[in-house]
């Protein structure tokens, strides 16, 4: 097995947890880390994908570049949407995730 | 080659680790600071993917950048919680 | 949510990585070998760093809008911060605020060489742009800066000056038929004109994502 194909497996595996964290984690800071995640793993299988053979290809890695700084951009959107929500309702879940807002983790 | 394999196998056991554990550690603060190991992590991925583009941007984005903004949000969350001692 | 829910999901999505990790292990050898083609190409394009051909010349158009994708989160950024964030910052211990004036100057630095480099070698636009928000942000975290509530005019126009420049430089060579297609001779030469205008708005941009959403425990 080669190292981009080891890489791509490990992006699947991180495309999973992020998945499953965005869908069940009901706080929002956890719900950005589990979608950072799961954008890490889909980068890890576009370039260890383009690269199963051992040579290194420049296009997967000149996307993967770009989606790095759009991944960040989006993640401070979502911090401050995150934030404003904080400051109006003094949560950080959403309202349909049901009243259990005095959890420790709120 | 094998000394190769069994670091890329140990950095991909750690991220996975970090990734998973990020998500389940029951305070948002080591969560946060797990994110940031996964990040330094990922960087080290990418440079043995042979992408030092990547890795430069990822440990000065994906770790420094979005860890400063993540933090920042945490220390918000507790003002919020605990209003001052 | 119900327990059973959740182990439910849990399951699901292990499946799915199952199912990805099968479909790699699975794949057929690729139609097209990119890698090649860059490598063909790489002598038009005015860099010898295949990255930095990828990415501002062969996929330029990407790149475009991607630097205006980040320009419109940082308007979203904006718009949420709130009047009293903008206070001056709390002053850092002295040491801090030392080593700050001491390494930003370096950090301003890397950045102009990595911007230089990324022609010949791993470097370039984003590298040198996150490079200097991060200096942003360390003189931020010193106390040094304050918090961005309204950025004037001269913060604005250099927040738009790399999308500017880089749309100046598609319409000039609009010319030469499809978008974004430089003339191989001029290719080097726009391609640093458009790098440096992308590092100081990335890097200003990327910056203010920080500055413009935190503020200082009073």
């Amino acid at each position: 097995m080669s190292v981009g194909l080891l890489y791509a497996l490990a992006g699947a595996a991180l495309v999973a947890i992020g998945l499953a964290g965005l869908l069940l984690l009901p706080q929002l800071l956890r719900k950005i880390l589990a979608f950072n995640i799961l954008g890490s793993g889909a980068f890890l299988i576009l370039v260890g994908l383009g690269q199963r053979d051992g040579g290194i290809d420049p296009v997967p890695q000149a996307m993967v570049l770009t989606g790095i700084v759009v991944a960040i951009a989006a993640t401070a959107l979502a911090l401050a949407l995150a934030r404003q929500l904080l400051d109006l309702s003094g949560r950080m879940r959403l309202p349909e995730d049901g009243p259990d807002a005095g959890a420790a983790d709120d | 080659m094998t000394a190769a394999l069994a670091f890329d196998l140990l950095l991909v056991a750690a991220l996975v680790w970090s990734a998973a554990r990020a998500l389940t550690v029951a305070d948002v603060f080591r969560g946060v600071v797990l994110f940031i190991v996964f990040g330094l992590l990922m960087a080290l991925a990418w440079a043995r993917l042979g992408a030092p583009d990547i890795a430069l941007a990822e440990a000065a984005i994906g770790a420094g950048l979005t860890g400063a903004l993540l933090l920042d949000a945490v220390g918000h969350l507790r003002a919020k919680r605990e209003p001052g001692p | 949510m119900s327990r059973a829910v959740a182990a439910l999901v849990v399951l699901l999505a292990a499946g799915l990585a199952a199912a990805l990790g099968l479909a790699m292990l699975d794949l057929p050898e690729p139609a097209v070998r990119l890698p090649a083609r860059v490598a063909a190409k790489l002598g038009d394009s005015g860099v010898d760093h295949p990255v930095t051909a990828v990415l501002l010349n062969f996929r330029a158009y990407d790149t475009l809008l991607e630097v205006a994708v980040l320009l419109l989160a940082l308007v979203g950024v904006l718009a949420l911060a709130r009047p009293h964030a903008a206070r001056a910052a709390a002053p850092a211990h002295p040491l801090l605020q030392t080593l700050a004036r001491l390494v930003a100057p370096l950090m301003v630095l890397v950045a102009g060489y990595l911007l230089w480099i990324g022609a010949h070698a791993p470097g370039g636009a984003f590298q040198a742009g996150a490079v200097l928000a991060a200096a942003g942000v360390l003189l931020r975290l010193a106390g040094l800066l304050p918090a961005w509530a309204q950025p004037g005019l001269l913060l604005r126009g250099g927040l738009a000056l790399g999308l500017l420049v880089f749309v100046a430089v598609a319409v000039a060579v609009l010319g030469q038929g499809s978008l974004l297609q430089y003339p191989p001779a001029a290719a080097g030469g726009l391609i640093l004109l458009i790098e440096a205008g992308l590092t100081l708005s990335i890097g200003l941009t990327l910056a203010g994502l920080y500055l413009a959403g935190t503020e200082v425990e009073p």
